[in-house]
């Protein structure tokens, strides 16, 4: 495997992307990569049409009496940038595609155990895509991504029904792909891939995994009752008809909490791969990296009334939620020092992905260190609500997931195209991102330290200066996110020839040619050796 | 647009200090290791750059020691930071008997206010300086949030269920109270301030304006007017002398207590908990009822005391 002799022109090999052409050609296709190709391209549609939201709203908090919009369309605008980021581009987003892609060409697999569940879920996604979008279409929704009620269910005169429906869906594809994932990481490994020789990104991905599948569930049942009584005035949740609306909050965190996890278990899964390639160095303390995403998926169930520390649940309630909450925290804490750990001593190098890579490490510790505050039972009681939670949770997110997402595409673009995007823009993007990201969120951990409460078309003169300095940020960040979008379109075409393995990358993914063929490896690769051995890159090249 | 650019929020109550302190000390702590993280890939990133294509980095499998000494030493502050924030979250959730009361209705977007003294106000609130108040709080409709950021305490204002917060104020002044909690339209609209005032003016205040009756005066009217005396002034139905705060026996051998969420569901609903020795015989005043009138009664039972008397 030399990847000086061995350079194919991506005309002369058969592989996923030219073995058939035409629409129907990818809309009843099987193949996992051209499934994550799928899922790519809808998730990029959804994350444009999200962050447009994100735009706009950035743009009316210019002036603290609103600039732009009426309230009501400002709630409509937050509603639907919440709904289409949380559910139908971070909770897909790596899993959907880097993970459809690579999972079983990293475990020398043919295929996923299930190819024709595999495009169902795409499916489901994408009629679930289409019901939300035609909630917003008709007019918006109000409700805020948390749905909660009694607003939800007896006040609000937005599209609720046909929103929640689009998540209820699309929440049925994140169980497939889940599904999917556990039973093929079982069944499918290539002989001599034992358990401690895989990549953790697919330990990532097994963590995630499971959490769609025991999670999800939850929700879809959770949205099922919000809508008896939203149809039917069933009384479940409104105190008028009887209900109980701190109970949805119960039932609503139960998957809410634990999909944060399933947003950046991936990520941190594909930092791993990224840390280790791009410093030629196997990953410090494989297994407390391993272990330490079991315990987040299996922690992350039993901290959700950490978003309720004010409902008025019991102090005694608050006081175990809050333990657990700090615990979640140590697993994510060595999971950074082992990446910090694992650049001791290496061969660093500078390519687009590391910058990611390195950018995501700074921010989800900016963002994990704030959590700590929000575990803090009497500090949250001050920030909870505030502009503190939205700065923590986007350091975590974007910060963290999207980074993460884009970190992995950049990483993975050659084997998915087989070509090359020119490395200074992508280095150039990273940096504006990086900026940007910053400017924008930075200042909202002191409005929301302030006091300026979430959710506000308008706000008080003094959080003024503040708020300019994020809307200055996000429109660094909007163009920071609009500059990859243009180059890797641009490189699918015109990009270098990529040759199968670019970074001396390890990993079975490498070992094949970019693109992959249909059946991505020729004979069933056999593993001889433990992941991340860069030891050996010096012997082979 | 540059005037007012605060780092810190007022510290206008007895708890806004001890609150920033443990925040000080999170941030510090925060900082300190945002700062060893990312010097340390800095670091890093510049000592091991890549100088010739076919290095080749000495192989590291781990180190045991460095795993427990990142687990032991972030647990270890976690669970500072766990016990001292909880000790202060649970001392605060008590609000000090005497504390004066103020009753807080939210709704589709204002707060009401009232007075156990009488004097009802809207989207304002005047408190004296150097006395804890205790809000009890519910809602009209959707969940609502009573924020004051200046002292530190926030509160869900749940329809359906009384919350209640408490504070005492350390200087005069006048602070932002928000609606924190996502209400619909003008979510953002439903905020006001909080008057502090000194012990004099607050005074002065009360006894001034409207003249209202005391939230226990009006709700006696209503128990006339509501005929509940027909029955819980005959023998008929449990008297209200004392009761407040007490433990009542229930025919189901339960035992609960006589306070605020008891008593509201007594009035709604009957017969979800009928004390020992009487039968379901009330209706339900479901409707008939609102917000404040509730808490007005409440007042009334709850200023008949908590010793027995002779009716």
């Amino acid at each position: 495997m030399s990847t000086t002799t061995l350079e194919p022109s991506i005309e002369t090999h058969v592989h996923y992307l030219n073995v058939s052409y035409g629409i129907k050609s990818w809309l009843l296709t099987t193949d996992h990569k051209r499934i994550g190709l799928l899922y790519l391209a809808s998730i990029t549609l959804m994350f444009f049409v999200g962050g447009s939201a994100a735009v706009l709203m950035r743009l009316h908090l210019i002036e603290p009496q609103g600039g732009l919009v009426e309230p009501e369309t400002y709630n409509k605008l937050f509603t639907m940038h919440g709904i289409i980021m949380v559910f139908f581009f971070l909770i897909p987003s790596i899993p959907a595609t880097l993970g459809n892609f690579l999972v079983p060409m990293m475990l020398g697999a043919r295929d996923l155990a299930f190819p024709r569940l595999n495009l169902m879920s795409w499916y489901l996604y994408m009629i679930g895509a289409i019901f939300t979008l035609s909630a917003i279409a008709a007019g918006g929704v109000d409700t805020g991504w948390t749905l909660y009620p009694p607003y939800s269910s007896a006040y609000s005169h937005t599209h609720v029904i046909m929103a929640a429906l689009g998540i209820f869906i699309a929440g049925f594809s994140s169980i497939l792909t889940g599904f999917n994932f556990i039973v093929t990481i079982h069944k499918m490994r290539a002989p001599g891939l034992t358990w401690f020789r895989l990549p953790l990104f697919i330990w990532a991905h097994y963590a995630t995994s499971v959490i769609q599948i025991l999670g999800t569930p939850v929700v879809a049942v959770t949205i099922a009752l919000l809508a008896l009584e939203r149809l039917f005035h069933i009384g479940l949740f409104d105190p008028n008809v009887g209900g109980d609306p701190i109970l949805f909050q119960h039932l609503f965190w139960f998957y809410s909490h634990p999909a944060v996890y399933i947003m950046i278990l991936p990520g941190m899964g594909v930092m791993s791969e990224l840390i280790t390639c791009f410093s030629r160095k196997r990953v410090f303390g494989y297994s407390f990296i391993a272990f330490s995403s079991v315990a987040i998926a299996v922690l992350s169930f039993l901290v959700w009334g950490h978003h309720m520390f004010v409902t008025g649940q019991s102090v005694y309630a608050g006081l175990v939620f809050s333990a657990l909450s700090f615990m979640v925290a140590i697993p994510s804490a060595i999971k950074v020092f082992n990446w910090m750990a694992t650049l001791y001593k290496g061969s660093i190098s500078y390519d687009a992905p590391m910058l990611y890579a390195l950018g995501f490490v700074g921010l989800f510790t900016m963002g994990g260190v704030t959590g700590l505050f929000l575990s803090s039972l009497a500090v949250d009681v001050h920030v909870h609500d505030t502009y503190f939670v939205i700065a923590h949770f986007h350091y975590i997110m974007v910060g963290g997931a999207v980074m993460a997402y884009l970190g992995g595409i950049h990483f993975w673009w050659p084997k998915i195209t087989g070509r090359m995007y020119p490395d200074g823009w992508a280095r150039f993007a990273a940096l504006v991102i990086f900026v940007g990201f910053n400017l924008t969120f930075f200042p909202q951990y002191m409005l929301g330290y302030l006091g300026m409460p979430r959710r506000y078309a308008v706000y008080p003169a003094e959080f003024q200066v503040l708020n300019v300095m994020s809307s200055a940020g996000a429109s660094i960040l909007g163009i920071g996110y609009l500059i990859p979008l243009i180059y890797l379109t641009w490189s699918m075409r015109y990009g270098k020839v990529a040759g199968p393995n670019p970074w001396k990358a390890k990993g079975l993914e490498w070992t094949t040619p970019s693109p992959p063929p249909t059946e991505n490896f020729e004979e069933t690769p056999v593993v001889t050796e433990e992941a991340y051995n860069y030891s050996a890159v010096g012997e082979e090249a | 647009m540059w005037s007012g650019f605060p780092l810190r929020p007022d510290q206008a109550s007895t708890i806004a200090e001890g609150f920033d302190h443990l925040f000080y000390f999170e941030t510090a702590v925060a900082i300190f290791f945002a700062t060893f993280i990312f010097g340390t890939i800095f670091y890093f990133a510049i000592k091991y750059r890549r100088r010739s294509d076919d290095e080749r980095p000495p192989e590291i499998e781990g180190s045991l020691a460095l795993e427990l000494t990142w687990t032991l030493i972030p647990s270890a502050l976690c669970a500072i930071m766990f016990f001292w924030a909880s000790s202060l979250y649970f001392t605060n959730s008590r609000p000090p008997t005497r504390a004066l009361e103020v009753f807080v209705i939210g709704k589709q977007w204002m707060w009401h206010l009232q007075h156990a003294e009488g004097p009802r106000e809207i989207n304002e609130l005047h408190v004296p300086v150097g006395r804890p108040v205790k809000l009890t709080m519910t809602s009209e409709d959707v969940i609502h949030d009573f924020f004051i950021p200046a002292f530190r305490v926030k509160h869900d204002v749940v329809p359906g269920q009384y919350h209640s917060i408490w504070f005492e104020a350390t200087k005069t002044g006048k602070y932002h109270f928000f609606c924190a909690q996502y209400c619909g339209a003008q979510h953002s609209g439903m905020i006001g301030w909080v008057y502090v005032m000194s012990e004099v003016d607050y005074e002065q205040w009360l006894t001034g304006g409207a003249k209202n009756e005391s939230m226990a005066a009006s709700g006696a009217d209503l128990y006339q007017k509501l005929a509940c005396i027909t029955c819980h002034g005959t023998g008929r139905a449990p008297a209200f002398n004392g009761i407040y705060g007490k433990p009542v026996k229930l025919t189901d051998g339960q035992t609960v207590t006589a306070d605020d969420a008891y008593i509201r569901e007594s009035i709604l609903n009957p017969s979800a908990k009928i004390v020992e020795g009487y039968t379901p015989i009330m209706p339900t005043f479901k409707g008939q009822v609102s917000e404040e009138e509730l808490l007005q009664l409440i007042a009334f039972i709850k200023s008949l005391g908590t010793e027995p008397q002779k009716p």
